[in-house]
């Protein structure tokens, strides 16, 4: 076990350091000079003497192994710098935004949980009924819809269509669900602002577990000792919980683990589609539209970082639960 | 998000629905659903149709398109922007029945003609309406077609081409040089992609140039993502390969690595290598066009199916089908080619149901 873990922390350990390796050589390789991505495109209003300065900040006049460990020290000290189009500090930025893209993150991997693993379990158990039926068709859906054209599609249901049936409509509570036109700030969410989002985010790994646990449900109820505990005459509510699902279940606990470190990824593009106030909005629209490269930076290191320790550790939280995987 | 579902179920090892659907099959007949869902499963007529039009679309789209692509095109310069867009958009049914009426009420002819003469008259130049700057959304979609089957032709075969040599090598000769390649895959896995292909393309550009071609940045960073998807099933079937007689044969004979890997392994591995391709693709095509919808992708003035996507956003209001049709194609497309890679993972290498 402490091997395991030693080699995994390891690994993660050479996973930042050639991430962060990586990002230095692409910053320092690109053809232009690298101080030409950390100024505004059109130059204003810099002087010959502060673009030196810049420079000097860069350590250009030393060597380049020097220049990424020194570098390396500014990341890790979080001083990334300043945003080149809002003149706030770029942690501070982050530092602010990242609480709502967390929230994000966890709603939807609850929602991928919550719906992906029950769902699973009825179908198996009414395996060819219309319920499985339908929760493989909801599957299918999600596993082909990417995430903003969900998010699209349920802003137009809920913000567009609701509101203009009337007020005795059977549907008409719905609108509970809509979001507010415009920007808001992370102080103002309400826990209904989170459902569309969530569902959103959530759906397509709630597909995946689905047909996870099914699968794997399936396979246990097939198996010898499930028949054997029928044979001596146990009661099928006593032989589904008590001996299938407990089995069943080893795959989908680990795999939603793993999966919560890859929500952060799709939370950026629900927050986008959302006018969600998280990161994603800071690094896409703002940092990628107005050519802000410290502030890209900063938020993919961050980014960066937080994806590794998510992954990490549901490695090691994968080993604990199920300890075959160590003998590989 | 393809890297997650690689990992999660290599190492659960644990079947997929589709093992136990066999004795489904075999007491099929008494549920319409069941057997609706067999034959589907086992003829995907309806997604092989889809794909070959996608195909069809991309290859002759272009050519045939009613509209240009770029340049918005008004029937009438007296309607505002609005009006034109809603004209368009009514052949297409319209959200509601009240919003349809409400549409119809409201549309005021300049010319003297009768309302419904002059919303049959657009109806019928813009078979999908037209966008938020009278571009014909038809003519987008097809040009745009050409970018999923630029993804597929380009990053997934390079990427293939490249996973396939590097799991080959690793497979074959084992030793150190696998030991590096497994770590460099995991690290590889470990990196959010997305932000990745967002900092490539801002450094680098959207399009660099490639001798006298202006390549698109994307085709590159698919290939990136791509290649480690092929890495270690097709290492394990390596493993298995190598050891087999034939191939100790071919050694004692005198035959050399590279002819080894190239006659004996090779053919050993590409049913493999195309199922794991057909079931990366759908994953591939996602990729691009979230790429393409945040702005890190193909950009706006070519028509990708997500930049089309993120610009009618913001009209969704007054007008849904600018974002709901390239949205439904995208969907559609990754639909069908779910379907088809499942359906070919049957077909050539059903073990591959534990493994991809």
């Amino acid at each position: 076990m402490f091997r395991f873990l030693a080699g995994r922390i390891l690994t993660s350990l050479i996973s930042v350091f050639g991430a962060t390796l990586a990002i230095f050589i692409l910053v320092h390789v690109n053809p232009k000079d690298p101080r030409e991505i950390f100024v505004p495109q059109s130059g204003y209003g810099l002087t010959q003497e502060s673009w030196n300065r810049l420079g000097d900040r860069l350590g250009f006049d030393k060597p380049a192994p020097v220049q990424y460990v020194e570098w390396l020290g500014r990341v890790f000290r979080l001083d990334f710098g300043v945003s080149l189009g809002l003149q706030i500090d770029v942690w501070d930025i982050i530092k602010g935004r990242l609480g709502a893209t967390v929230q994000l993150g966890v709603g939807g991997w609850l929602i991928a949980v919550l719906m992906g693993i029950p769902t699973g379990v009825v179908a198996a158990v009414w395996r060819g009924g219309i319920f499985d039926y339908l929760a493989r068709f909801v599957a299918l859906v999600g596993q082909a819809a990417p995430a903003f054209v969900t998010g699209i599609v349920m802003i137009w249901l809920f913000s567009v269509n609701l509101t203009a049936i009337s007020d005795d409509s059977p549907f008409a509570f719905l609108r509970i669900f809509a979001m507010p036109a415009g920007g808001r700030t992370p102080d103002e969410l309400r826990w209904k602002e989170y459902v569309l989002p969530c569902l959103a985010l959530g759906w397509g790994s709630a597909a995946g577990l689905m047909r996870l646990t099914r699968s794997s449900m399936l396979e246990i109820l097939d198996s010898e000792f499930v028949k054997m505990a029928r044979a001596k005459g146990v009661g099928n509510t006593t032989v589904i919980f008590k001996h299938a699902l407990r089995n069943a279940l080893i795959a989908p606990i680990t795999s939603m683990l793993l999966l919560f470190a890859g929500f952060l990824n799709g939370a950026l593009v629900v927050e986008i589609v959302f006018s969600w106030p998280g990161i994603g909005q800071v690094a896409l629209q703002e940092a990628v539209q107005n050519n802000d490269f410290p502030l890209l930076l900063g938020t993919v290191i961050i980014f960066l970082m937080y994806f590794l320790v998510f992954a990490t550790l549901a490695d090691i939280l994968y080993t604990v639960i199920d300890p075959r995987v160590r003998l590989r | 998000m393809a890297t997650e579902a690689d990992r999660t179920e290599t190492t659960t090892g644990s079947t997929t629905e589709d093992a136990a659907q066999i004795d489904t099959y075999t007491d099929r007949g008494s549920n319409p659903l069941t057997l609706a869902w067999y034959y589907l499963r086992r003829y995907p007529i309806i997604p092989i149709f889809i794909l070959a039009l996608l195909l069809i679309a991309a290859i002759i789209g272009p050519y045939v398109a009613p509209f240009p692509r770029d340049k918005g095109f008004s029937h009438d310069r007296n309607l505002g922007l609005w009006e034109r867009s809603r004209a368009a958009y009514i052949p297409l049914g319209g959200t509601t029945i009240a919003e349809l009426s409400y549409r119809a009420c409201d549309f005021i002819d300049p010319n003297g003609g009768t309302q419904s003469e002059n919303i049959a008259q657009c109806g019928k130049l813009h078979i999908l309406g037209a966008d938020h700057t009278g571009r014909d959304i038809f003519s987008r979609l097809l040009h745009g077609s050409r970018i999923s089957i630029a993804v597929v032709t380009f990053s997934l075969t390079s990427g293939m081409i490249l996973g396939t040599a590097v799991a080959l090598f690793s497979g074959y000769y084992g030793g150190i040089f696998d030991e590096l390649v497994t770590r460099f895959v995991d690290i590889w896995n470990a990196l959010p992609f997305l932000m990745v292909a967002i900092v490539v393309t801002q450094l680098f550009g959207a399009k660099i140039e490639v001798l006298i071609w202006k390549v698109d940045m994307l085709l590159f960073v698919l290939m990136l993502v791509a290649w480690v998807g092929f890495v270690r099933v097709i290492r394990a079937q390596v493993f298995v390969l190598r050891e087999l007689d034939y191939v100790a044969a071919a050694r004692v004979a005198g035959a050399s690595d590279i002819r080894i890997i190239w006659r004996h392994l090779v053919p050993g591995i590409m049913n493999t290598v195309i199922v794991v391709a057909s079931l990366n693709t759908s994953g591939l095509i996602l990729a691009e066009s979230t790429l393409s919808f945040v702005g890190a992708g193909i950009q706006p003035p070519t028509p990708a199916w997500g930049v089309m996507t993120n610009e009618g956003r913001d009209y969704i209001l007054e007008a849904p089908h600018l974002t709901l049709v390239p949205g439904t194609a995208i969907f559609l497309v990754v639909l069908s080619m779910n379907f088809f890679g499942d359906w070919l993972r049957d077909r050539l290498d059903p073990r591959l149901r534990q493994v991809a």
